[in-house]
């Protein structure tokens, strides 16, 4: 396949996640659209490296897949802290800081 | 049609397919069930790129670890069965316009500047030299993601501790 195939089919995906990061309400819902969006970059990363044969894309893929996961479970734990204070999941009922 | 090329399209179908069921789904759980599935799927990908070893850590830590600590969130947020569970989306029109409007706009900028670089052949052990260049060119980022995770630990801990 060409690299054209790889770059469009993750901008696709891309774009699928940015599309769930805006219009849901559930904040988990809102995590796992950034997940497909941090995917899309990471098909990007290893695209290119294996296309200009040099093998530093793929420990930058390395890389963002440790962050994403520690990044993941510092964001459901805050999720699970704000449930627990105030009974919600929902990005809009989080409006404390509303003046 | 070659064989690599019917791979492609198969997992390319797969990955969109889910990751539409992903944001579209009513049901969380259901959801998380389907990013599992594209993350499948993208660690099919990266092996149709000659890369096993980053195939491997995506279904270990992605499919594998984010999925279940999402799980485990949404067990403690959402009774499982029931009607909490189910999620509305808001503004659809202006998301679709958006992330449409940026796909064109990316698309745009492929059309303007072909890549046509053939693929290279394969040279050597791609794990080998993954696990040589980590630990010596990049060694620092290595041991900072250490530090990271660390971190990480500790700031969950920090959040998930008993009230007092």
């Amino acid at each position: 396949m060409t690299l054209q195939a790889y770059l469009t089919l993750a901008a696709m995906l891309f774009c699928i996640g940015l599309f769930g990061v805006m219009t849901r309400r559930n904040t988990i819902g809102i995590l796992l659209g950034i997940e497909l969006m941090l995917n899309a970059v990471n098909i990007n990363l290893v695209a290119f490296a294996r296309f200009r044969g040099d093998v530093a894309g793929m420990v930058f893929t390395v890389f963002t897949i440790c962050i994403t996961v520690a990044e993941v479970a510092l964001g459901l734990a805050l999720v699970i802290l704000i449930y627990r204070i105030r009974r919600t999941a929902v990005a809009d009922h989080l409006d404390l800081l509303r003046g | 049609m070659t064989l690599e090329s019917i791979a492609f399209g198969g997992l390319a179908v797969v990955l969109l397919a889910s990751a539409l069921a992903v944001v579209l789904t009513r049901n969380l759980f259901h959801s998380v069930l389907y990013l599992a599935l594209s993350l499948v799927a993208t660690a099919g990908l990266f092996l149709s790129l000659d890369a096993e070893f980053l195939a491997a850590i995506q279904l270990l830590l992605y499919a594998g670890g984010v999925v279940t600590i999402v799980v485990f969130a949404i067990v403690v947020t959402e009774r499982l069965v029931g009607d909490r569970i189910t999620q509305t989306s808001r503004q659809l029109l202006a998301g679709f316009g958006i992330a449409g409007a940026l796909l064109v706009a990316i698309i745009a900028v492929f059309r303007r500047a072909p890549l046509t670089i053939p693929r290279p052949p394969m040279s050597g052990d791609l794990t080998r030299t993954i696990g040589e260049s980590v630990l010596t060119t990049y060694v620092l980022p290595f041991e900072l993601l250490g530090v990271l995770f660390l971190v990480a630990l500790v700031g969950a801990l920090y959040f998930a501790r008993p009230d007092d």
